[in-house]
């Protein structure tokens, strides 16, 4: 049985990558995937406001106490290193030392205020390739669909400009013209799409009239959305696809892989059951490939996609009619 | 001879540097304006940088000077090369060691950054008054006076020391010295080592206790030998100038800087000769040396070597031509008959001519001087006094120079106009906030141009006393001669005003040179800026030719996201308007000394900064000055008319920046100061206010509690009281049952607020249509500035709400009571402050306070207002600092005072008792006084008792007059910070904890040394970091309430406001309440954790959910009821400790620099909180037997210690 895939143009012995969590958190912990089997490692995202914000805030708060008062010319020591995005390539480099298997950095943002340059840091540090997360809440009335499309794309170009290595874009499912724009960002140089981000989930306290943040893990439910946008690409965009999101057994990766992924991302599935469960989905799924007489995952890799299923239409629209009428 | 390399550092690095290379172990204590120094060898130290031996030094943080001073003390013992820094205070606290270290003739040099002694009040400031008073110890004395001194002759000191074995104190004038940033001649390692005698280390280390060859030192010696004893080491003392003067010639020799133990410099054949020491002599100089060249007969002696003193080194450099000797002490010994110098100059003098040695034909006339106490200025004008003074027939034999004493005349005058030739010299002056970096910028100019040019430079920066809102004044010197002058820049070719609104504030172009250039961070059109200034300010640019830039500043920084920060925007425009460097030079060296500065905060800052410096001077104007002033605005009055004649006369001179004018008779003799004075200070700090909407309010009050300066409060009271107010004054119904038909307002003091955020952040309360507007929001101050100012002139008038009408004294009746501390400087949105001003709520009008030196008592008390206050019946807190080590001992002692008088009165109460009417003196001596209704009824049985007492006419009588006040409870405060209570002061804390006297501590816990610059103290927690821990602090908190509740009769409460308001209450009325010691530890948010302080509260709420910081109330008297006197006021810990710590950059710059050991401390310090709260959890369940009730004792002799009824 050949599970090898390729992504992102990095040849992997098989498609299950450790997704962006806090699994990848700890130098520690990731040989422990690495031991596990996992095929690649992609980091929790170097956000915009982590380039910026927190070390113009400290800034901001040790250098407007200091030089003011005689008795002290400051209130806190030097620090040894700074804020930044510094902290994550030291991290960067303590897990590609750590680890022998791709290490996928990501990258978060949306303005167009110079952060993209911290891609090239990125590849500097050891990076072998870049997720580039630029999910966008859309809510400002005078910014329209069109604007926002363009700006994520000039993004991705700029990124792009800045490093040699090959960088994934991790999408939202929430675009009007979802296949539109994948192709646009397709054609503006993305070497792979990661299907789809996961949003913190938000509550309303009714007393406190407060947003109440939290990220709950995923379920194998939560994988049709990405079933049908991955169907709706394969085939039809030169990067290569990843699922991220409702990845927890090897039915799934089964799943994924018929609408067209290259790779599946786990990150729920391995919080819940432990590096571990790696292997356990490795090996249930050489067993289902054997059991079903599969020879090579490049075999079924899309053959429920858009292009290849005789009914598209049952990804679509008609779908529900044919359910519900 | 070696090339040296040019460094541009300030006095305390140069001596730092020396003495951590040449030292293994080093041990520590901050105290201003020494700190500097322990600092860099702390951080070189934790940065592995080693000494001239190739090992890293050992620098351990002790709990006090006295504890340094031991820690040296025992490592010189065992045989290392040792040194410390201190000053003031601290060196006092050093004394016990100093004659020993001396006495066993021990190598060992400390360097001192001399500072005034406490007198009648605190100065960090620069005299001889510390080092003076250990002239008798033993050690050696060497005086620097520059910062290249400080730097050569630390290394003479160190030398010298090893050779003669005699102690060196190596000190150099506190701030003046210390501070000053000059460029110097670095003593390389090579050159350093060659000064330093490897067979003298060998001596001493085979003179370390050891084992292997034990001895036995410290024995105790009867009158039969210790005399001899003691006078063997007298060869050592004779030896010793010899060595210096070796030690000075070997440093000449490697470096061609020459230095004697007295040094003359002036005419040859001078007759009028200035002796002097420290700073001050490098103004004599240039002085002297001027006048010298003109042919003016003047001369000057430097002192370097004060011990031993040298009797004929003095003599062999005085000229044998003088006729007169001003000796010039920077210290004052009342009732002496001089000075120390002086009488060592006479002694000197009478001695040589006693025994026929004097050089001298006729000995010279010998008169004293004492000038620059406290860093008072000394300037050529007043050397120049001194000299025409000596020139006289009859000279003052004794006089002050520097001051105006119209009370005991001993000043002598002085023209202020007199200068040194300064034509070769650029001078300049910026005048900015401490927020903006003005400081820090102007640092860098110093040293790009030390760097850069050939050029010799000063910096000297003065701060105000305020920690929010700070004025800060640069003095910029360069000049192609070496700069000598050791005073303020008062004619300036350049003058910078960083801040729009210090120009109707400040007069800064007082000091501006005729034709000189100035810089104005403007707002708006740079067309428009004139007619803004103030007549004043325009009648001087027009008379003194100004050449006028201005720049709006913060716009462009606001721009580039660079918020309130200016300083390298301003900088380059310096570097343009100036032309010190070619243009282009100039913003190549400023980016560089902005990677330098800033790259350690991040590449975002560095770009940011560097965005701005690029677009400066495209948006600096120069703006032509009109013929003639047009403004028909003229610059407020300091204080309004209305303020009391004290703070018109004197505080409002002060406020003006002119208070070296104020004569001696403007002060009290005592240091006794008028309370009350902040409230004249309108600082008008805020950009935004709080604004209340009355239609959300709840009506907590919980904004006015947690305000850092009584700058927003509430009170209730009668409709009728609502007559004719201001057209915008708010009032609404008052919505409990506790005041039915009053009405309630918050009001804001619009010109005393700081803008901290604290009030809006705590509101609870929220339009529920809109939740993002809340009971207060935060608007622009200035278009409210007048109507909120009459609002609250109105509001202040209202009733106060009597303390009887208040139902709950809680965390929300409390704060219907008017405040009695206001408008303080400490740092906006300060921590601490809200536990004062509750204290003072609470208790005021009978509060004695005594406050450990630290920022309660600088924000409590440094002048030139300080926020202590009186209610409308003038009575108010009695406050008073005494030192930092002993506050528990002096409140102590303020509680014996007070039990003294009230036993005295009792006594006379019941001797009188006839008559003084049937039922009034059982009433006086049985009042229950437990609540404040009881406390009003004694005081106005005090007064009944008044009256009765008019009629009687015995002595008695008139005695218990005197005392009959403390018939009335009066509550004594020790409040300090943790350095105070957790280190320096514990020992003494704890003895007064120990007795059952009936004293409430108020521990300010900011985890550090916060007033000196956030030094870890014992109360530092686990993995944050602090200078002096800078990796992180690799142990725990001291849990300083668990030590005072074992001793089982102490009160003890840990509170936080931000976490729950009515604890904090609850415990503060309850430790009051409580007969015997009482321990409050307040967690207090503070500038030095590294967060913005808005959100302290709300961080103080998750120390206390994730259990860091636990809150409870540990009552001795539930004791008695049979139930556990533990009560634990935290549930257990839900939050992450990860969490809390992850919001403080203390913590995070040690996960930045070392995630593994950030993770161990992360994990160390949630289990830590999950045992303190089994712990606590168990304590609070332990109950002890009950004992059975005993028949009355018959009333026994109060021991001391014991609790008075």
């Amino acid at each position: 049985m050949n599970l090898a895939t390729r992504y992102l143009g990095l040849a992997l012995p098989h498609p299950l990558v450790v997704g962006a969590g806090p699994l990848t958190d700890d130098a520690d912990k990731v040989r422990h995937l690495e031991d596990e089997g996992a095929a690649a490692l992609v980091l929790r995202s170097l956000y915009e406001e982590d380039v910026k914000g927190e070390q113009m805030a400290a800034f901001f708060y040790s250098e407007s106490h200091g030089e003011s008062f005689a008795e002290a010319s400051s209130y806190s020591p030097d620090p040894e290193r700074a804020f930044g995005p510094e902290e994550y390539l030291d991290h960067l480099r303590r897990v590609k030392q750590a680890v022998g298997i791709p290490v996928i950095a990501s990258l978060n943002g949306m303005s167009l205020d110079g952060w993209t340059s911290s891609a090239r840091l990125l590849e500097q540090a050891g990076a072998d390739a870049i997720e580039l997360n630029i999910y966008h809440a859309a809510s400002d009335p005078s910014i329209g669909a069109a604007d926002v499309e363009r700006q994520m794309i000039q993004i991705v170009r700029e990124v792009k400009r800045e490093v040699r290595i090959p960088i994934a874009v991790k999408l939202s499912p929430l675009f009007t013209a979802f296949a539109h724009f994948a192709h646009q960002v397709d054609a503006a140089g993305a070497d792979g799409m990661v299907l789809f981000n996961r949003f913190h989930r938000v509550d309303i306290d009714v007393l406190e009239l407060e947003v109440i943040r939290t990220l709950e893990l995923s379920d194998s439910s939560d994988l049709q959305r990405r079933l049908r946008g991955i169907a709706a690409l394969s085939g039809r965009v030169r990067a290569s696809l990843a699922v991220t999101g409702g990845i927890h057994t090897a039915l799934d990766v089964v799943k994924a892989t018929m609408a067209g992924a290259h790779v599946t991302q786990m990150v729920s599935a391995l919080l819940r059951n432990g590096p571990g469960h790696l292997r356990v989905v490795r090996e249930a799924l050489l067993l289902w490939m054997e059991e079903n007489e599969w020879g090579s995952l490049d075999e079924m890799r899309g053959n429920m996609s858009f292009e290849r299923i005789p009914d598209p239409a049952a990804y679509e629209r008609a779908n529900f009619i044919k359910l519900f009428r | 001879m070696s090339k040296a390399r040019c460094i541009t550092i300030d006095g305390n690095e140069a001596a730092a540097s020396v003495a951590f290379r040449v030292s293994e172990v080093i041990a520590i204590y901050p105290i201003t304006p020494s700190s500097t120094m322990a600092e860099l060898c702390d951080e070189w130290a934790s940065r592995g940088k080693t000494n001239l031996w190739g090992v890293v030094p050992s620098v351990a943080e002790m709990q006090s000077e006295g504890g340094a001073a031991g820690a040296v003390h025992g490592a010189l013992q065992a045989g290392a090369l040792s040194t410390t820094f201190t000053a003031s205070q601290g060196l006092l606290l050093m004394i016990p060691n100093m004659y020993k270290i001396a006495g066993e003739l021990t190598p060992f040099t400390m360097h001192v950054a001399a500072r005034t002694l406490a007198t009648h009040a605190l100065s960090i400031f620069g005299d001889h008054s510390d080092v003076m008073a250990v002239r008798q110890t033993g050690f050696a004395l060497l005086c620097s006076s520059s910062v290249q001194e400080a730097h050569d002759l630390a290394a003479v000191a160190h030398a010298a020391s090893l050779e003669s074995r005699v102690p060196f104190l190596h000190f150099f004038d506190g701030f003046r010295t210390s501070h000053e940033v000059a460029k110097i001649e670095e003593i390389g390692d090579d050159d350093l080592r060659s000064l330093i005698s490897e067979d003298a280390i060998a001596a001493h280390r085979r003179r370390a206790l050891t084992p292997d060859r034990p001895v036995l030192r410290g024995t105790a010696q009867n009158p039969d030998v210790f005399f001899q004893a003691r006078e063997a080491a007298n060869g050592f003392y004779d030896a010793c100038p010899g060595i210096v003067e070796r030690a000075m010639a070997a440093l000449e020799r490697r470096t061609g800087r020459r230095y004697a133990l007295f040094e003359y410099s002036g005419h040859p054949e001078a007759e009028r000769v200035v002796v002097i020491m420290g700073s001050g002599a490098e103004t004599t100089q240039e002085t002297v040396e001027e006048l010298a060249g003109r042919g003016e007969k003047v001369g000057m002696l430097k002192v370097r070597l004060y011990r031993p003193f040298s009797r004929s080194a003095f003599l062999k450099a005085l000229p044998r031509s003088a006729r007169g000797l001003a000796v010039l002490d920077r210290t004052k010994e009342p009732g002496s008959l001089g000075d120390p110098l002086y009488l060592d100059v006479m002694t000197a003098l009478g001695e040589a001519r006693s025994e026929g040695a004097s050089p001298f034909k006729a000995d010279p006339l010998v008169v004293a001087g004492r000038y620059g106490l406290s860093s008072k200025e000394f300037t050529p004008a007043m050397v120049k006094s001194v000299l025409d003074e000596l020139g006289k027939k009859a000279p003052r034999r004794h006089f002050t120079i520097g001051i105006v004493d119209d009370v005991t005349h001993t000043s002598l005058a002085w023209e202020a106009s007199y200068r040194t030739r300064a034509d070769d010299v650029s001078t300049a002056l910026f005048y900015g906030l401490g927020a903006d970096g003005t400081v820090g910028a102007n640092k860098n100019s110093i040293k790009i141009i030390g760097q850069e040019t050939d050029q010799h430079v000063q910096g000297y920066f003065v701060y105000d006393s305020k920690k929010s809102g700070a004025i800060t004044v640069s003095h910029l010197r360069t000049s192609p001669r070496p700069i000598r002058s050791t005073y303020l820049v008062d004619q300036a070719r350049f003058v910078a005003c960083h801040q729009f609104e210090f120009t109707s504030k400040i007069d800064v172009l007082e000091h501006a040179a005729p034709g000189a250039a100035f810089l104005l961070n403007a707002p708006g059109e740079p067309g428009e800026v004139w007619d803004r200034l103030p007549r004043e300010m325009q009648e001087q640019m027009v008379e003194k030719r100004i050449r006028f830039f201005v720049i709006d500043a913060f716009a462009l920084a606001k721009r580039a996201g660079m918020g309130g920060r200016i300083n390298t925007i301003m900088q380059t425009c310096f570097f343009a308007i100036s032309g010190v460097l070619p243009k282009d030079k100039a913003i190549a060296d400023i980016k560089k000394a902005i990677e330098k500065t800033y790259g350690k905060r991040g590449p975002e800052v560095v770009r940011r900064n560097c965005e701005v410096v690029d677009q400066a001077l495209t948006h600096m104007h120069e703006v032509p000055v009109p013929k003639a002033a047009s403004a028909k605005h003229r610059r407020p009055p300091i204080v309004s008319e209305e303020a009391p004649d004290f703070v018109r006369k004197v505080s409002a001179v002060m406020l003006a920046g002119k208070g070296d004018l104020l004569p001696v008779s403007a002060f009290p003799v005592d240091g006794t100061w008028p309370l009350g004075t902040a409230k004249w200070e309108k600082r008008n700090l805020a950009l935004e206010i709080p604004v209340w909407d009355t239609t959300v309010c709840i009506q907590c009050n919980q904004c006015a509690l947690v305000c850092p300066h009584a700058a927003i409060r509430a009170k209730v009271y009668e409709p009728a009281a609502l007559s004719d107010p201001p057209p915008t004054f708010k009032s609404t119904p008052y919505k409990g049952p506790e005041f039915k038909g009053k009405v309630y307002t918050i009001q804001v003091a619009p010109e005393d607020c700081t803008g901290c955020n604290l009030c809006v952040n705590v509101c609870p309360a929220k339009d529920r249509t809109n939740p993002r507007h809340k009971a207060i929001n935060m608007e622009p101050q200035a278009p409210l500035r007048d109507a909120e100012r009459a609002n609250y002139d109105f509001f202040l008038a209202l009733p106060e709400t009597s303390r009887a009408e208040i139902g709950r004294l809680d965390h929300k009746g409390s704060q219907f009571l008017e405040p009695l501390f206001e408008y303080s400087g400490a740092c906006s949105g300060c921590g601490e402050t809200p536990y004062l001003k509750l204290l003072t709520q609470l208790f005021g009008d009978r509060l004695l306070m005594a406050n450990a030196t630290g920022c309660s008592s600088i924000y409590g008390g440094n002048l030139p207002t300080t926020p202590y206050t009186t209610n409308r019946d003038g009575r108010g807190p009695a406050w008073s600092n005494s030192l930092f080590e002993d506050n528990a001992e002096f409140g102590l002692g303020f509680r014996l005072a007070l039990d003294a008088h009230a036993d005295a009165a009792r006594f006379l109460v019941r001797h009188l008792a006839p008559r003084l009417g049937d039922t009034l003196p059982a009433e006086l001596l049985e009042a229950d006084q437990g609540t404040d209704a009881g406390i009003t009824a004694q005081r106005d049985r005090v007064q009944a008792l008044r009256s009765a007492l008019k009629r009687l006419e015995v002595p008695e009588a008139r005695r218990l007059e005197e005392i009959a006040d403390y018939l009335v409870k009066k509550s004594v405060w020790l409040v300090g910070g943790d350095g105070w209570a957790y280190d320096i002061g514990y020992g003494g804390l704890d003895h007064v904890l120990a007795g059952r006297w009936d004293v409430n501590v108020l521990v300010l816990d900011t985890e550090v040394y916060s007033n000196t610059g956030g030094q870890q103290s014992k109360a530092t927690p686990l993995g944050a970091a602090a200078k002096f821990a800078v990796a992180g602090k690799p142990v725990g908190k001291k849990d300083l309430g668990l030590l005072a509740n074992m001793y089982g009769h102490v009160y003890v409460a840990r509170v936080a406001f931000g976490a729950k308001m009515a604890q904090t209450t609850q415990a503060f009325l309850e430790a009051e309440a409580y007969p015997g010691p009482s321990l409050i530890i307040a967690y207090s948010h503070c500038i030095a954790h590294g967060y913005d302080m808005a959100q302290g509260a709300a961080q103080q709420k998750l120390a206390v959910d994730s259990g860091v910081w636990p809150l409870y109330r540990f009552d001795p008297r539930r004791l008695v009821k049979g139930e556990p006197p533990m009560h634990l006021d935290y549930a257990e810990p839900k939050a992450r400790v990860a969490d809390y710590m992850r919001n403080e950059a203390r913590f995070r710059m040690v996960e930045r620099a070392d995630p593994a050991r950030f993770k161990r401390f992360l994990e160390e310090a949630q289990s830590a909180a999950r045992k303190r709260y089994s712990v606590y959890q168990q304590l609070a369940g332990i109950k002890v037997p009950v004992d059975e009730p005993q028949a009355p004792a018959p009333p026994p002799e109060a021991p001391a210690g014991d609790v008075k009824p």
